[in-house]
């Protein structure tokens, strides 16, 4: 076993405590990609990124997918992936649309039906994949037909007005800045801590590294596989529908197609802040960061008076060029070459 | 010391009539199997003789067919399951390790019995030192040389052994089954699995210990069941036979099925 050799000098790398760059080095490297692309917004269009106003256009619209992303971290790490989300997004503000302005009940029972909606969705998705052992992937993809084929049948493809005369305490909870902060963000800083704590703090979040890590040693120890990946799922569910809600009374109006252009900004924040596709490693500081450069993106490469033909190509180059960083760096650190053969 | 009057003993675990069949293949077949307390017991048998299936069922991982029984000193558990089993304190270090590699140390050793604080959330601190302590009082490492953030990808076998090992040792468990404890190791690694799984019996503990090497078996175990094809083919106390006669008898088995003539 592995004894020093010199008690007095630092033996070969195994002897010593892993280094911060080792523990922490994709959210360094994700922090660095934001702080790097900061500096070049602010030195290519000065007069708008040294001006507020842009910042808090971001911190109002980055959090309405990101807080998805927070819950989709989980499910990523167990080694799963959810793609209904944007359909659970719809399903469950159809169902507080359709309790407050159909059945004319308090908004208060209008939240309590969406997020029961959107835990059902969640669970549902989370036991065709864990009980019935179906591939995620696909089964997903059918979920998400499904629920927005109920939705759009419930609402019979018609939209519903938001308006902050009709539901005061939505546009206070999920629209009105907060003593001048958007409330978005608060909302995404607070879901993150919490995401934070279970995923670091808890047993559930223990088990969902476990379970990502290697399933059948999970098991052996004891650990429910079945019952922390239907919680995870279930997780996406209920933070979808606060999307969906954030999202719908941040536009006024309930269309029946919320969430469609979600999808794959919510799953980008997820990979580029160093989440692995391969499950068991994963970061919400990643995720809570990677968010917000992806947002800032969008609204950058507008505000810098470049063509916003060029957004997805930034999007692209930002996001391809951090993952294959990541990626190796992460194999540096392990000791395997590049390619990881 | 052999217990001698195992009459008057109630055993730490017991299988009943225990079988368990996978599709068409019946694993293991109305086995009978118990431990009494303070005592090691042997388990020999050839590759797919139902060793693990047994183990596993022992553990909780499996659940035996209906009409197998399993007993927790002397009172029968119904809702058999792994983490039922860690309860009533049952350890058992796998043959394949059961570890998780991309995480650190610290937490493999309390896989699926994470410490908890006051208020219910991860003590991670606690665990980081409990793993640090253990690892250089318990393995040998030199307390500079593994560090509890390590990832276990990066140790070499005899140091995941380790882990695993201290693991079971860690939670004071009133039974540990050892799978092949001593697979892929080098000698003075198994050396000292070897003294460990002797020094279990001094605590007055209760040990389960599974190997193709009965030359690792006979000097520490009390009580041996050969298994054949499913089936316990023989039962005995270390004092009805010599090593010599075990072995003859083990050749005998593996050729026709029969321990003696």
């Amino acid at each position: 076993m592995a004894a020093p050799k010199n008690v007095n000098a630092p033996a070969g790398n195994r002897v010593s405590a892993p280094s911060a760059m080792r523990r922490y080095g994709s959210q360094l490297g994700i922090i660095g990609v934001g702080l790097a692309m900061w500096l070049v917004f602010i030195v290519a269009a000065p007069a708008v990124f040294t001006d507020i106003d842009i910042y808090l256009a971001f911190a109002q619209t980055s959090p309405q997918f990101g807080i998805i992303a927070l819950a989709l971290t989980f499910v990523v790490i167990t080694g799963e992936i959810d793609l209904s989300f944007p359909s659970i997004m719809a399903l469950g503000t159809a169902i507080f649309a359709i309790t407050t302005s159909q059945f004319g009940l308090p908004w208060y029972v209008g939240l309590v039906g969406a997020f029961a909606t959107g835990a059902a969705c969640g669970l549902f998705n989370g036991f065709l994949v864990a009980k019935l052992n179906i591939p995620s992937l696909v089964i997903t993809i059918g979920t998400s037909f499904l629920f927005r084929g109920a939705e759009l049948v419930l609402m019979n493809g018609t939209g519903v007005p938001l308006t902050a005369e009709e539901y005061p305490e939505m546009h206070a909870i999920f629209r009105e800045p907060l003593y001048g902060f958007p409330i978005q963000s608060f909302w995404m800083l607070i879901l993150g801590i919490i995401a934070w704590t279970l995923l670091n703090r808890t047993r559930f979040g223990a088990h969902v590294f476990l379970v990502g890590d290697n399933p059948t040693s999970a098991r052996l120890m004891g650990v429910n596989v079945v019952s922390v990946k239907m919680r995870a799922f279930t997780l996406v569910g209920l933070f979808a529908v606060f999307s969906g809600l954030m999202t719908s009374i941040y536009g006024y109006y309930f269309w029946p197609t919320t969430g469609e252009g979600f999808l794959l900004n919510t799953i980008a924040s997820v990979f580029l802040g160093g989440t692995s596709v391969f499950g068991g490693t994963g970061s919400m500081v990643g995720t809570f960061v990677a968010t917000y450069i992806i947002g800032a993106i969008n609204a950058g490469v507008v505000s810098a008076g470049i063509s916003a033909f060029y957004t997805q190509l930034v999007f692209g180059l930002v996001i391809v060029v951090s993952v294959v960083l990541q990626t190796i760096i992460e194999r540096r650190v392990r000791g395997q070459s590049i390619t990881g053969r | 010391m052999v217990p001698i009057n195992a009459i008057n003993t109630v055993p730490v675990i017991e299988l009943k009539n225990a079988s368990k069949t996978f599709g068409e293949v019946r694993a293991i077949s109305g086995v009978n199997f118990k431990v009494n307390p303070g005592e090691i017991v042997g388990l020999l048998g050839d590759n797919g003789a139902g060793k693990s299936t047994m183990v596993k069922t022992i553990m909780g991982f499996h659940q035996p067919d209906p009409g197998g029984e399993v007993y927790f000193k002397g009172s029968k558990i119904h809702d058999w399951s792994v983490a039922r089993a860690r309860g009533l304190g049952i350890e058992t270090v796998y043959q394949e390790r059961a570890l998780c590699e991309k995480q650190p140390i610290w937490r493999n050793m309390f896989m699926g019995r994470e410490l908890r604080n006051s208020y219910g959330l991860l003590d991670v601190a606690g665990m980081r030192a409990e793993a640090s302590r253990l690892m250089s009082e318990h393995m040998g490492f030199t307390s500079a040389a593994v560090h509890p953030d390590n990832m276990v990808a990066t140790m070499s076998g005899g140091e995941k052994q380790g882990v695993a090992i201290t693991r079971a040792l860690y939670f004071e468990a009133e039974l540990v089954v050892l799978d092949e404890p001593t697979m892929g190791l080098s000698l003075s690694e198994t050396k000292k699995t070897l003294e460990f799984i002797s020094n279990i019996k001094k605590a007055g503990r209760s040990a389960i210990f599974i190997d193709h090497n009965i030359f690792h078996v006979y000097p520490i175990v009390d009580r041996l069941y050969v298994l054949d094809r499913g089936k316990i083919a023989g039962v005995y106390s270390k004092d009805e036979i010599t090593m010599d006669e075990l072995i003859e008898r083990l050749y005998r088995v593996a050729r026709s099925g029969k321990l003696e003539e």
